[in-house]
């Protein structure tokens, strides 16, 4: 955790004199760290995603629009480089993105036809406590040397250390605004599952399968399902969706 | 050796003090010795702020006991004060000029046979952590690259302490951030699953566990994972008086 490259980080990319900035205006540490480790790494963009049991968290920051295609994708889709690096605890590289379609079938297609050519995952952890994902993408296909390797894991680390002070400044059981705002990003998907739990009668980690089943079907995010499940204009019932 | 040469010669050795069995008070007296050489001063100390807002000198560049006191009486009057409460840097003070100000410190200075001081802040989200003071026997006067560079090394110890309590508190603070999120998780799952069954909005919902919890004495999460268990039941909630 105290490596000198991981302190000149943080001297770099943290906020000393001015309060931290509202979550989405662009400007946070978290928008700064992404950028930052653009230059220092070859990569092309670079997202970081906050992780729950049950997969994507909400996002942090993502440094343009491919980056936050990334995030979008995993989160629709439960699958892609950050729960796998979540899951798995270690970083997963995939210097050749279109090698990857038999791992993530449907995040394959999808990232490359936004342009990413390779994704490099970094999970955000204290031991055995997994916080979040530091995803970075290449818009062509290569890999990451050694020392590359060791300056993401740096960043990684760098930002790990901002999460836990940001919950060190925050009581314990609350939030901190910056975190709260990118969980509340996926509010509604919750809210969605209760929802479909209750209508379809099936426990609440099946109701959030039926929710991306669906979605992926339809051939639309997520979210907008989400949304259209909690204001009512779109129901699932028991007899219709609950699969043995 | 210039002083881009000799700024990042403070850095790596302010970095070589950073390894796994972090000593805080190590960095910070480097920190004092550091800026007493670059910033052409003649004694430096380092105080942090207690939960009370009481200044207390974690560092300095002698123990000589007019010099601690000089920090100690700074709780009533003076620079560091005064930099610990605005945040601002207060440099190039000379101390000839300021016995009206701080008559008690201006006192002190002068037994002391120094003629003019500085204060940095250290601050992280613009909140003041402590302060780094320097003390001149000449009158000194820092250029603006100065006064830079020594709020460069009130940044560097301001990470250090970061890191070091990150450090210390670590998987507390990871389970308390974890747990936090997993139960805004369950609260709003809580919310779809109570508002499809008793066919009200989840904003609704949302009330009708917080006012239950409350009536009861329990947690909101408690509440939140119980409706999703299944072991309350709507009833139970938009029942007024249970």
């Amino acid at each position: 955790m105290a490596s000198p490259r991981v302190q000149q980080i943080l001297l770099e990319v943290l906020d000393f004199d001015k309060p931290d900035p509202p979550a989405r205006s662009g400007a946070t540490v978290w928008d700064r760290l992404c950028a930052s480790v653009t230059t220092a790494v070859p990569v092309t963009g670079a997202g970081i995603a906050l992780m729950i049991p049950s997969g994507h968290g909400g996002t942090l920051a993502a440094t343009d629009e491919a980056a936050g295609v990334i995030e979008n994708l995993q989160e629709t889709l439960g699958e892609g480089p950050c729960l796998n690096a979540f899951h798995d605890r270690r970083p997963v590289l995939h210097p050749d993105l279109p090698e990857a379609a038999t791992r993530w079938p449907a995040f394959t297609p999808a990232a490359t036809q936004a342009g990413i050519a390779a994704v490099f995952a970094f999970p955000l952890q204290i031991g055995a406590i997994r916080l979040g994902v530091l995803d970075l993408y290449r818009d062509a296909p290569g890999s990451l040397d050694t020392l590359q390797l060791t300056e993401a894991i740096d960043y990684a680390t760098a930002a790990t250390t901002m999460l836990v002070d940001l919950q060190h400044a925050t009581s314990p059981g609350e939030l901190h605004p910056q975190l709260a705002d990118a969980a509340d990003e996926h509010r509604e998907i919750h809210q969605a599952t209760g929802v479909i739990a209750a209508q379809a009668s099936v426990p609440i980690n099946e109701a959030l399968l039926l929710l991306r089943a669906r979605a992926y079907a339809d051939e639309r995010p997520l979210l907008g399902l989400a949304q259209d499940v909690v204001a009512r204009r779109v129901t699932f019932s028991p007899e219709v969706d609950h699969h043995e | 050796m210039s002083r881009e040469q000799h700024v990042a010669q403070v850095f790596v050795e302010l970095a070589d003090t950073l390894v796994d069995d972090f000593d805080v008070v190590d960095l910070l007296h480097t920190l004092c010795e550091r800026s007493v050489e670059l910033l052409q001063a003649d004694a430096a100390g380092l105080i942090l702020a207690d939960q009370r807002s009481v200044l207390h000198v974690m560092a300095s560049t002698t123990a000589e006991a007019n010099i601690v006191e000089l920090f100690v009486l700074q709780n009533d009057e003076g620079p560091c004060l005064d930099c610990y409460f605005t945040g601002k840097q207060m440099v190039n003070i000379d101390l000839d000029e300021v016995a009206e100000r701080w008559p008690r410190f201006h006192a002190a200075t002068v037994a002391a046979g120094y003629r003019s001081t500085h204060a940095l802040p250290l601050r992280l989200r613009g909140r003041v952590l402590g302060v780094l003071n320097l003390f001149c026997t000449e009158r000194t006067t820092l250029s603006d690259a100065d006064v830079d560079l020594g709020q460069a090394l009130c940044d560097i110890a301001t990470v250090g302490l970061l890191q070091e309590r990150t450090l210390r508190q670590a998987e507390v603070l990871a389970e308390q951030l974890q747990s936090a999120l997993n139960s805004r998780v369950l609260l709003e799952q809580a919310k779809g699953v109570l508002a499809e069954r008793a066919t009200i909005s989840v904003d609704q919902a949302f009330t009708l566990m917080r006012a239950y919890a409350r009536r009861n004495n329990q947690q909101l999460i408690a509440v939140a994972a119980a409706v999703i268990e299944g072991t309350i039941s709507e009833s139970t909630l938009q029942a007024p008086n249970s």
